[in-house]
């Protein structure tokens, strides 16, 4: 299985990434730089963290406009995983793959520690590994992570599972204490806490592992002949 | 400020306009021997820039010269971009302190976010990757709107230019004096890693090869910013906010892919940043060090506003510029790297064989001057120094022993002292995580970062308490490296290297240099003692307001080698059961205290001692006893003593522990005497562990009680749950910034 690390311009947690595909997960990963025309060669796109575009005009707001964004539109058509986290999710949002917004955090500060998350739906290519409810410790490293959509929006999130992770104790502000959702078909997710900073103990905490380990299992699943 | 290019030579002489700049009577007489003629207003900003103390070091150079630099295991010393040390298969360590204490005075988001983007460009100009950036801090007491001010937006731009460009922010210290209220400190070091065979130097070699202006464009901003740094604050230092320099973190994350991908491209000669006195000090230092001269045509260069003066392009510090000299011919190479990231890259000029430093400007020559005179000969001042009369009754006073009547309460109290209270208000706001390297985060002695792929980590912090240094400067510097260099073993990790923030006053006052004098020769024989040469620094003078020197801060930045990840020591107990030591004698030691500023508000007397032959011998065999796994936890004592660091031990867990004093209380539990250890270790290692540790005494236990007890001759006289001690360290500083005031 063969990863892709999207690079834009000012991404910063693109080798994390990387290192947590290839060395943590030991699968394939390749860093694509923005500017690479398609994404047809591989199996799941990563668009990880930083400040795409130093975060001017509006956080993920001008990588959304950006080719690769279209290309990675027609890949998740087709069904390919695709996992934003933190601007990555940002950049989902803005570039509508998947519904609200974010805002700055409640106390107007970035603020960066590790934050116990609830695993509200386990059903997913990315989470199948965890348990339902289970409790896990991710970082979080951002300045607007306080996610926010309207009340229909909110209704259809939770009518159809599509909030995938949940702050036991919410640092932002986002409604619902909501850390990351998916998209109705279930391969678009997006998160603010981070898990490619969480794949080794080393580093306080490997719990973010298991969603990479998700989303290799379900591709072997899918596509590997005995599996 | 003086910026009109069309005056004449004559009338800068005839009016004394140079002074304006910082240039004396009989620099300008040098400059005029140097030159054989009367100098432009384009030259004569720039040997203004160049012999300003920020560049020159005119004034601090017979003290630096002092310092030991060199060691087996230093690769480069200073005098480039930043020091480099080896730590093993084949890759090095490079880092440095700089300050940026007078911008962040007047603009303190973008002095400090400049700070932090100076400093990193320093790390990758060596073709290093910044792996970690640390912030020594201070400012006056969080008393008044003004301070708070400062220190939110400091710590706001740090966050906002480190976050940003995706380097940690790992560690550092702040503390809080009133010394510092008007004239706060802006310290950043950046450490990076290179494998050895990609370090870079900025030379510029090879007569004819070709000089690339890369990154920004050059603005108005940041205009004789070393001059200003270069002398006291005052009330017009407001009127100096055109010399602050406004960063774009963005642009400085292109950069250093851009030039991290330069390095491997053999066209490359020699690269730069463009750091304090801008495109003149970079060219010309690049040109000196080679041997060589350069030329560049000003006409060439990429320009943010129209019709800037040729004064104006060779003295603007805007940020995020690089300058690289390029082989001839394959300029193309590099600006198509620098391309792919965005960013301009421009042929501006030249490698020249006749040790010239030459502008060309609209087809006129508007500079022509010796490159060595603005690198290397600068003049060189041998300040007087005198003893203050503050030192010399601190020296014949009676020691001062503190009245403590209440101990749980004045513990209490001591951890709400902000210098001691939890730093956590200010790093939960730096991403302290990026990069995935980060093995213990802020708020520990030492930052732990391991290096992938090996079995080793990197530890680092920043360190210096001001205070002992007020009251002796050449005990305070000592204890500065020591602290420094003990707060690096208790991570687990040997030191290194260090580099060297020198903060003072006023250097023109006898009182002020002598303060720099005995603090340099504090730290140079401490360096030597434990083998911490100073391999790179910086020095920031004239940091007075109002008439008011600082404290002396020279604030001491080291790095040590963690040899295995099996090293790796937390600074907190681990578990029940486990011994309690300290390892060192305790005496009645208060001077410059944190329980004589609590009790006194003032600091006074003698600074504490330090014997650096036992300093030295209980490094090494903590370090051994660490190495060989018989210490689960160990703190250094420091800010607070004992009783203080008791607490801290006990805030990452539900612990608790007892402990017996038996000598004085007072000193047993609060005295700041060095050379001390906090440390914890399993009962199935005692034996050995004591058998290494001679100065070791056992005190206790850890328990699961979560209460910190301490009882004297079996009389319990301090009880407290952790918990409440933990909210009250912890809230004491949001608690502050809440404050109306």
């Amino acid at each position: 299985m063969k990863f892709a690390v999207i690079v834009f311009p000012g991404s910063n947690c693109d080798r994390d990434m990387y290192y947590a595909a290839k060395d943590a997960l030991g699968a394939e990963a390749e860093l694509v730089w923005y500017q690479t025309a398609n994404l047809e060669n591989y199996d799941a796109i990563l668009i990880p963290g930083g400040f795409s575009y130093g975060d001017y005009l509006r956080t993920g707001a001008i990588a959304s406009t950006s080719h690769i964004v279209n290309e990675i539109k027609q890949q998740a058509e087709r069904g390919t995983p695709v996992l934003g986290v933190c601007n990555g999710f940002q950049i989902l949002l803005e570039a509508g793959l998947l519904p609200g917004a974010m805002l700055r955090n409640k106390n107007l500060k970035f603020m960066c520690h590790f934050e116990e998350l609830i695993v509200e739906n386990s059903n997913t290519m990315f989470t199948s590994a965890y348990e339902s409810k289970q409790m896990i410790s991710l970082p979080i490293a951002h300045g607007e992570g306080n996610y926010y959509c309207d009340d229909a929006t909110l209704d259809q999130l939770k009518e159809n599972n599509q909030i995938v992770f949940t702050y036991a104790s919410n640092p932002n502000g986002s409604i619902n204490d909501i850390a990351g959702i998916i998209n109705e078909a279930g391969n678009v997710l997006g998160m603010m806490p981070h898990p490619e900073r969480a794949v080794e103990s080393l580093l306080g905490s490997a719990d973010g592992l298991e969603l990479f380990k998700s989303v290799l299992n379900n591709w072997r699943e899918t596509y590997v002949a005995g599996a | 400020m003086l910026q009109a290019p069309e005056i004449s030579p004559e009338l800068i002489e005839k009016d004394g306009l140079y002074r304006e700049m910082g240039i004396t009577d009989e620099e300008f007489q040098l400059v005029k021997k140097i030159l054989g003629r009367l100098p432009n207003f384009t030259e004569t900003g720039i040997f203004s820039v160049m012999w300003s103390e920020h560049c020159s070091y005119k004034t601090s150079k017979p003290v630096l010269k002092k310092f030991p630099t060199k060691a087996p295991h230093v690769i480069q010393g200073p005098g480039e971009g930043a020091g480099v040390i080896d730590i093993g298969d084949g890759q090095a360590v490079v880092f440095k302190i700089e300050s940026h204490n007078h911008p962040s005075a007047v603009e303190p988001y973008q002095g400090a976010a400049t700070g932090v983007g100076g400093i990193i460009r320093d790390v990758f100009s060596m073709g290093a990757r910044p792996i970690a950036i640390l912030n020594s801090l201070r400012f006056g007491n969080l008393t008044s709107g003004r301070v708070k001010y400062l220190f939110e937006e400091v710590v706001n731009g740090i966050a906002g230019y480190g976050n940003c460009v995706g380097v940690p922010t790992v560690g550092g210290e702040v503390q809080f004096d009133n010394c510092y209220e008007g004239n706060p400190l802006v310290n950043a070091m950046c450490v990076g890693l290179i494998d050895q065979k990609d370090i870079q130097k900025g030379i510029a070699a090879g007569i004819g090869n070709t000089v690339i202006y890369a990154g920004a464009r050059t603005g108005r901003d940041g205009i004789h910013g070393a001059t200003f740094a270069s002398e006291d604050l005052s009330e017009e230092s407001e009127s100096k906010r055109p010399s602050v320099q406004v960063g774009d973190p963005f642009m400085e994350k292109l950069l250093i892919e851009a030039c991290l991908e330069v390095i491997h491209c053999d066209a490359l000669v020699g690269m730069q940043d463009m750091g304090a006195a801008g495109l003149t000090s970079s060219a010309s230092e690049m040109a000196s060090k080679a041997g060589t001269g350069m030329e560049m045509d000003l006409d060439l260069v990429p320009q943010r506003e129209l019709d800037m003066t040729p004064y104006e392009m060779m003295l603007s510090e805007s940020q995020e510029r690089m300058l690289l000299v390029v082989e001839k011919g394959r300029e193309q190479e590099i600006i198509d790297v620098f391309q792919k990231y965005g960013l301009e890259a421009v042929a501006v000029g030249r490698v020249t064989d006749d040790k010239r430093f030459r502008l060309l400007h609209k087809g006129e020559v508007a500079a022509d001057i010796p490159v060595d005179s603005l690198a290397e000969d600068a003049p060189v001042y041998h300040k007087p120094s005198k003893v203050p009369t503050y030192f010399e009754e601190f020296q014949t006073m009676e020691d001062y022993y503190p009245e403590v009547l209440d101990f749980s309460e004045t513990l209490k109290a001591l951890l709400q002292q902000t210098t001691i209270a939890s730093k956590q208000w200010v790093y939960d706001q730096y991403d302290s995580m990026v990069q995935t390297n980060t093995v213990v985060t802020p708020g520990s002695d030492a930052a732990v970062l391991r290096v992938r792929g090996f079995d080793k980590a990197l530890a680092m912090t920043t360190d210096c308490n001001s205070r002992y240094i007020y009251l002796d400067p050449e005990t305070g510097g000592k204890i500065a490296v020591a602290e420094a260099a003990r707060n690096i073993v208790c991570s687990g990790a040997k030191p290194l290297a260090l580099t060297d923030g020198l903060n003072f006053g006023n250097p023109d006052k006898p009182e002020v240099f002598w303060q720099i004098e005995k603090s340099v020769d504090g730290m140079c024989e401490a360096s030597l003692k434990l083998q911490t040469p100073v391999i790179s620094g910086n020095v920031s003078l004239y940091n007075e307001s109002g008439n008011q020197a600082i404290y002396p801060t020279p604030v001491v930045g080291m790095v040590g080698l963690h040899e295995s990840l099996d090293h790796i020591t937390p600074s907190f107990f681990q578990s029940k059961g486990d011994a309690i030591y300290v390892i060192g004698e305790t005496n009645p030691e208060f001077g410059g205290s944190e329980l004589q500023n609590l009790l006194e508000n003032d600091y006074f007397g003698k600074a504490p001692k330090i014997d650096l032959e036992v300093e030295a011998k209980r490094q090494n065999q903590l370090l051994k006893a660490i190495q060989s796994g018989l210490v689960a936890s160990a703190h250094d004592l420091s800010e607070g003593g004992l009783a203080v660091a008791l607490a801290e031990s006990l805030f990452s867990n539900q612990l608790g522990c007892e402990v017996e004093v038996n000598g004085d209380v007072t000193s047993d539990l609060f005295s700041e005497t060095q050379s001390r250890f906090l440390v914890s270790v399993k009962e199935e290692n005692q034996t050995a562990f004591e058998a290494l540790l001679e100065d070791a005494k056992s005190i206790g236990y850890v328990t699961d009680s979560g209460k910190l007890s301490v009882s004297q001759s079996s009389k319990t006289i301090i009880e407290e749950p952790a918990e409440s001690l933990k909210a009250l360290w912890k809230g004491a500083i949001p608690c502050l910034l809440k404050s109306k005031g």
